[in-house]
């Protein structure tokens, strides 16, 4: 396959200098382009915040968010990608299990502070927020572990036909979310299914922080989000690299038939790894829940970003997951933030098609992605 | 052409029995069946005709039908709606001829399937599958966020605004309803005109055999990219019958619902036949308008959850019983009726096997 794709994949010199072109002038935009808000009007240049010269803690920010949110797709992601990369299974059901994971987690905190709905984040103990996230991930990596028990683990090689399944089982668990979920509902209101509920971070979590240098405020609970990025990357590599499971998960992404033939149980290996997988997906909407909310419906949208980070990054590569992540996240970030704001409604409302622009040139030049290898 | 077998003159005898059925429809059926039901499964089944396209002769299971569908249905809305006596509408309102848009509505969209279809030409198999399924979601998103082509609510009244030829159909839904079995027709005859040409046949041997195709000279990306461009016209073709018979557009109509409903009906019909667009749409629709009813407002008995439960059950096991669907299923049960030795039926899973193996 690979010289198949390299054959097709020579690309011209000319796009080769359209999309460096395109790229300097989105960098050159934000650098030194844009200018702030005038006091009427507006034209292309014109950004709510200006370029990274003329107000450059707004960049800084900006790119806090991004990198944040880098953390917190990459805990999602990573998940996904170990699902593919090792059992080329295409979990379409990833974003259920990533809205049951909040919604679980969101529950069982409600149950143990019995605090009901209006919770102040300055009301819960740091074990009553690590608490339902345990619990949330073990019960959805036992859910994947029945997926892929059951559904999964007859067919293997059928790609197609497992994507179908999985597909299935997501709008069986979406349409379950939404006539179970939530159960906790503020006094007063109409108990509606799939409705948005929200996780209280830990109160000493849950306050802003003056960065030293450089005088911004900032959430510690987003710093937080990206701390616990960095730690699942860095556990799954130690995991994946120094132990003797992650030895076995990288010789089945290398070669799993060869693999099995050396009399290593493969399938235990795959459940682990469904487990694992499924799991980061809850823990990432526990995240997702103590940074905003669950509702019925984000689970197509993390199905997305967990599709396009691996798509970038490439699959199956943890590195490729993380790499997709900050690429991903940094572009949604200052896409949203440094479109130009002529008028009311322009162009701040485009930023989506810059997921559309990211992928595309990503996959112009490497359709395995950045660090994906062929085969 | 060779010679007919028993499986080809019982197919085709209840294919003109179905037709002659679908031609007298509105004798034979009332108003709700002809409009929701008997309508709404022709023109769902014109867009899962262009998912079975993709899929059968190309290998490519394309979750992007949807939408292009919604995105032929945002263009038309957004050239043919006039602000005016008839109310705001939302959108850029341009109120242009409806001919002009019609057609314009068209063949955008069938640009927008050579865009998608040029970026995804060199993925295959999953991968072509979860970048067509970042398309959709993406185009969801887009629309329902850029408030200059309406934004999150829906554009409506679409309908009160088509062409002299095709004229009144948002009262005179039984002229709607031959529309769209013409059209119907149209893509049928015109999907299998298409396997049949030089570049169909290339096309199918794409699907096996690409590095062959390739080393013999067909340049595989274009013919891919151009398949995908056809299959948007197709689904440009459903999106815009779709938006005539619904009356509005709403981002959620190509919404990752939606989408997977298209997937689905396309894998009841079963993805290796074209016929199966049309049987898979209306078992679907029949299915869904059933289940709906059935189901009590507290949601269903010991599980809990509404009638998407039902469906997701329903579309597990026939994946899991029959992954090529109910043609797939009446292949087989022809095929192991007879015996004999014949050209064996190409199947979803022995494909997919086939491509794994290839690419590792």
């Amino acid at each position: 396959m690979a010289e198949r794709i390299r054959a097709w994949g020579v690309v011209g010199t000319v796009p080769r200098v359209a999309a460096a072109g395109l790229v300097g002038f989105a960098l050159l935009y934000i650098v030194v382009i844009a200018e702030p808000p005038p006091e009427i009007g507006g034209n292309w240049r014109t950004t709510s915040s200006g370029s990274a010269i003329d107000d450059w803690q707004s960049f800084a920010i900006t790119l806090l968010n991004g990198l944040t949110f880098a953390g917190w797709l990459f805990i999602v992601a990573s998940g996904f990608s170990l699902i593919f990369g090792l059992m080329r299974v295409v979990n379409m059901a990833h974003g259920s299990f990533y809205l049951l994971g909040g919604y679980i987690a969101y529950e069982i905190q409600q149950s143990m502070t019995g605090q009901g709905f209006s919770l102040q984040s300055s009301e819960v103990t740091t074990w009553e927020w690590v608490y339902p996230a345990l619990v949330a991930c073990s019960v959805v990596g036992v859910v994947g572990l029945i997926v892929q028990q059951v559904f999964l683990r007859w067919n293997m090689g059928q790609e197609l036909r497992q994507a179908l399944i999985t597909i299935a089982i997501s709008v069986i668990i979406a349409d379950q979310i939404i006539g179970h979920f939530p159960r906790h509902v503020p006094e007063g209101t109409v108990k509606f299914g799939g409705n948005a509920v929200g996780m209280a971070w830990p109160g000493w979590a849950n306050i802003r922080i003056e960065l030293p240098l450089t005088g911004i405020d900032y959430s510690l609970a987003r710093l937080i989000v990206l701390f616990l990025g960095v730690m699942v990357g860095v556990l799954l590599w130690l995991w994946l690299h120094r132990t003797r499971t992650g030895m076995v998960i990288r010789a089945g992404v290398d070669d799993r038939q060869m693999t099995s033939a050396l009399g290593v149980s493969i399938q235990s290996v795959f459940a682990i790894a469904f487990v694992v997988g499924s799991a980061l997906a809850a823990f990432g909407g526990v995240v997702g829940a103590s940074q905003g909310n669950v509702a019925s419906g984000q689970d197509g949208q993390w199905l997305l970003y967990s599709l396009v980070v691996v798509i970038i990054g490439g699959m199956g590569s943890l590195l490729g997951a993380a790499a997709g992540s900050l690429l991903y996240g940094l572009v949604f970030s200052f896409a949203a933030s440094y479109l130009p704001t002529t008028g009311n409604e322009c162009c701040t409302n485009y930023a989506i098609v810059f997921t559309f622009v990211l992928l595309a040139l990503v996959l112009a030049f490497r359709p395995q992605g950045l660090f994906g290898r062929i085969g | 052409m060779s010679r007919l077998d028993a499986k080809t003159t019982v197919e085709r005898v209840i294919g003109v029995v179905l037709l002659l059925v679908a031609a007298l429809g509105p004798q034979l059926f009332n108003d709700y069946w002809l409009d929701v039901i008997l309508t709404q499964a022709l023109l769902l089944g014109i867009a899962a005709a262009s998912l079975i396209f993709l899929s059968a002769y190309g290998g490519m299971v394309s979750l992007a039908q949807t939408a292009l569908m919604g995105i032929a249905g945002y263009m038309l809305g957004n050239m043919v709606t006039q602000s005016g006596p008839g109310g705001e509408s939302k959108g850029l309102v341009l109120g242009w001829d409806p001919t002009l848009a019609l057609v314009l509505a068209i063949v955008i969209t069938s640009v927008i399937g050579l865009i998608f279809g040029a970026l995804a030409s060199r993925s295959f198999g999953i991968y072509f599958l979860m970048l067509t399924l970042t398309y959709a979601v993406i185009a969801n998103l887009f629309f329902g966020s850029v408030t200059q082509f309406g934004g999150f609510s829906p554009i409506a009244g679409v309908n009160e605004y088509t062409p002299s030829f095709v004229g009144d159909i948002a009262t005179d839904r039984d002229r709607l309803y031959y529309i769209a079995l013409a059209v119907s027709a149209v893509v049928y005859v015109l999907i299998r005109y298409m396997t049949r040409t030089p570049f169909g046949i290339a096309f199918a041997g794409i699907r096996d055999e690409p590095v062959r195709m390739a080393s013999l000279g067909y340049a595989v990306p274009l013919h891919r990219m151009l398949a995908f461009g056809f299959a948007a016209f197709i689904a440009s073709l459903a999106g815009i019958l779709y938006v005539w018979w619904n009356g509005q557009i709403a981002p959620q109509d190509m919404g990752l619902g939606p989408t997977i409903d298209l997937l689905i009906i396309a894998v009841i019909g079963g993805l290796g036949r074209i016929e199966g667009a049309w049987i898979g749409a209306f078992a679907f629709i029949v299915i869904n308008n059933y289940v709906v009813n059935w189901v009590p407002t507290g949601g269903l008995p010991v599980v809990g959850g509404r009638f998407n439960t039902i469906i997701g059950l329903v579309f597990l096991t026939i994946v899991i019983v029959s992954p090529d669907g109910l043609t797939g299923l009446w292949d087989r049960i022809w095929d192991r009726a007879r015996r004999r030795g014949g050209p064996p039926q190409v199947e979803v899973e022995t494909r997919e096997a086939a491509m794994g193996t290839s690419s590792s």
